[in-house]
């Protein structure tokens, strides 16, 4: 099967997707790139390169638009009530802040202040997440905010075969649906099908398995906790690794059943820990499986601030394996 | 015209010094040595110092992603500056911000800003503190021909009217936002009508021209401290870089950098016309140049040698710590 980067992947499904149905169009600032430009429209393709060549292919679904993250969000909500499949990038996660009234008063609700009586299968994409020193308005993961609103679906993939199908599952996905690409990752290579697949939202992935702990983590945490469990395999701790890849819906089942398998729990993720995700796997767990815990759940994820800029307080900020380590181990004392 | 001998050595210094930061810092980039994302300022310098020029420190200014420039011309500490962007804890917001979020508070310097159009909203509030306190202050936004496409850009314009507040929008067309041309993101053919029709006057300016946008500036500022409400100045001078350090920038026209860079270049504008005059001699601003490129030398070498943060540092000034007092 072919090696292919996670960026290439995402890529693929929305040539693929284009292909298929032309209710299906992108738009954002530089999907194309060099309008009105002396430059080759449509050489961009989006400033992580996830939207290239659609232009060249499909210059009327293509849209680039000013810079206005309102707007973009809005016109992908609208069209999408009126039967489009629009996926709209937003350049970096962290501009949720511009278009948050969009997203989470307009497009979530429509629906159920509808009653029931629309739909709105638009796409949102974003880079998420650290590692870049891209300091605090740059490198916020945002998914797990996204995650406490109803009426959205949000996915984070963690892997270039994952993001290609949760993509195509997202565009066939008659509700709205936020999907956060962690920038670290899009460099990263998988075996991806070149065929069209589909990955179902709310079935997690056992990323590996074992019996002692059950470890959840999610988007660029679930690489790194899968080197910490095959480094711990060699000292004889072997565990379960839940990637969710949406937070909404959740796999509570997955990671239920696996707890009261192992009784023991840590969560990883990079955002902060208060209302994150880390809290609220931590009180599922303590909610439907307290009585197969064994020790006490452990949450690894970034303090109670702003992502810093200077790499060396980045590196102290995101969680790291010596973390994530110390953390299964933890529940073992 | 005629401005102060003091004024224009210091405009030419302070050109300088953003002309040679920047190439610096391009360099420093190149070689590994400063992490993040970066926009370089080379080639808009006299939009800047045209502006501050006309400010003090009690003045503010709040600036963009492409910040450096208005930082150094308001009068930030280079030496900070260069330590914030390598990540030093001694850099001027202890290596919390970088290139992005330079800022000097004490300077009337409310930061520089990743957020597109982040900054005018918040530059009404201080134009409006300035209005509220009867101090005869100003404050100034920048905005790039990008920016002004933004909902928050239009509000804050829209209520510096209303509200009548000091409030100076400097408006930078350096032709592009990131790739795309303002011919496209801009939909009406004139800018400056479109932000006149908000209902306060804009300034025209030649941003190659460090004395073009210092008459303008000089006017805008002169209205709003009169207290006639908001003023505009419209600058239009392209960037010699790429959007960001390592930006292939596709969509320039062959021979466009050259353009720039041989014959719209603010530096060289000002010798020329500095030559015409007689004010300065090519021998003062010799001088200033070899001062200005030792002062940046010393500023990366003392970046390189600076402490650097440790972990403790990353849950540090999230809040005000309040000390209990007996
Ligand atoms: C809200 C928001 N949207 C998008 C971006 C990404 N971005 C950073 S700079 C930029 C272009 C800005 O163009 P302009 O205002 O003309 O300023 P210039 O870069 O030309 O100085 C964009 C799109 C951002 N930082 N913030
Ligand atoms: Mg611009």
């Amino acid at each position: 099967m072919p090696e292919k980067t996670m960026r290439d992947a995402i890529n693929e499904a929305l040539h693929q997707a284009m292909e298929q149905d032309d209710s299906v169009f992108v738009i954002g600032e530089d999907v194309a790139g060099c309008n009105g430009s002396a430059g080759d429209v449509g050489s961009v393709g989006g400033v992580f390169g996830v939207t290239s060549g659609i232009y060249h292919r499909w210059p009327d679904r293509c849209i680039d638009t000013p810079i206005s993250e309102s707007a973009i969000v809005g016109a992908a909500a609208g069209a999408a009530l009126v039967g489009m499949r629009p996926v709209a990038e937003i350049m970096f996660a962290d501009f949720i802040g511009v278009c948050m009234d969009q997203i989470v008063n307009q497009m979530a609700k429509f629906r159920y202040m509808f009653g029931g009586k629309s739909r709105c299968p638009a796409v949102i994409r974003f880079s998420a997440g650290g590692g870049f020193s891209a300091a605090g308005q740059h490198s916020q993961a945002m998914y797990q905010v996204m995650t406490s609103f109803p009426g959205l679906k949000v996915v984070v993939p963690s892997n270039a075969y994952d993001a290609k199908g949760l993509m195509l599952s997202a565009i066939q996905d008659d509700d709205p649906v936020l999907f956060f690409e962690p920038k670290i990752l899009y460099q990263e290579t998988a075996e991806v099908p070149d065929e069209m697949y589909t990955i179902p939202f709310g079935q997690a992935n056992f990323v590996r398995e074992g019996d002692d702990v059950t470890v959840v983590a999610f988007g660029q945490m679930v690489p790194k906790a899968a080197a910490v469990i095959d480094a711990l395999a060699e000292e004889g701790i072997s565990c379960d690794l839940i990637d969710p890849r949406t937070t909404s819906p959740l796999d509570e089942n997955a990671i239920l059943e696996s707890v009261e398998a192992t009784g023991r729990l840590v969560i990883v993720d990079e955002a902060p820990p208060r209302c994150g995700l880390t809290a609220d796997i931590a009180g599922l767990a303590a909610d439907k499986a307290f009585r197969s815990l064994k020790a006490p759940i452990k949450q690894v994820c970034a303090p109670h601030s702003p992502t810093p800029f200077s790499p060396e307080l980045e590196a102290a900020y995101l969680p790291d394996a010596e973390k994530i380590t110390a953390a299964i181990k933890a529940t073992l004392a | 015209m005629s401005i102060p001998k003091e004024t224009l050595l210091n405009a030419y210094r302070s050109m300088k010094t953003i002309r040679e930061f920047e190439e610096r810092v391009n360099a420093e980039i190149m070689n590994g040595q400063i992490p993040g994302f970066t926009h370089l300022y080379t080639g808009q310098e006299a939009n800047a110092v045209g502006v501050c020029a006309h400010l003090d420190e009690s003045d503010t200014i709040i600036s963009t992603h492409r910040g450096h420039g208005h930082c150094i011309a308001k009068g930030a500490d280079v030496s900070g500056m260069m330590k914030e962007l390598f990540g030093s804890s001694e850099g001027l917001c202890k290596g919390k911000g970088g290139s992005m979020h330079v800022a000097d508070i004490d300077k009337g310097i409310l930061g520089a800003n990743g957020i597109v159009a982040g900054g005018p909203p918040i530059s009404v509030g201080s134009a409006l503190a300035a209005k509220i306190r009867k101090n005869g202050k100003v404050a100034v936004s920048f905005s790039g021909d990008g920016s002004v496409n933004q909902g928050t850009c239009f509000e804050a314009m829209n209520m510096a009217v209303v509200l009548q507040v000091p409030a100076i929008f400097v408006i930078e067309n350096n032709y592009y936002s990131e790739h795309t041309s303002i011919n496209y993101a801009v939909g009406c053919d004139d800018l400056k009508a479109r932000t006149e029709a908000f209902g306060f006057p804009v300034f025209v300016a030649d941003g190659a021209d460090f004395f073009a946008v210092y008459e303008a500036a000089g006017k805008a500022i002169a209205h709003a401290r009169a207290g006639n409400g908001p003023a505009g100045i419209f600058a239009e001078q392209g960037r010699y870089h790429g959007h960001f350090v390592g930006d292939p920038q596709a969509y320039r026209a062959a021979g466009e950098l050259e353009d720039l860079r041989e014959n719209h270049c603010p530096l060289k504008n000002f010798r020329k016309r500095m030559a015409e005059t007689g004010e300065l001699s090519a021998a003062e601003l010799d001088a200033i140049d070899a001062e200005v490129l030792a002062e940046i030398d010393q500023s990366v070498k003392d970046a390189k040698a600076a402490a650097r943060p440790t972990a403790e540092q990353v849950t540090e000034d999230v809040y005000i710590q309040y000390t209990a007092t007996a």
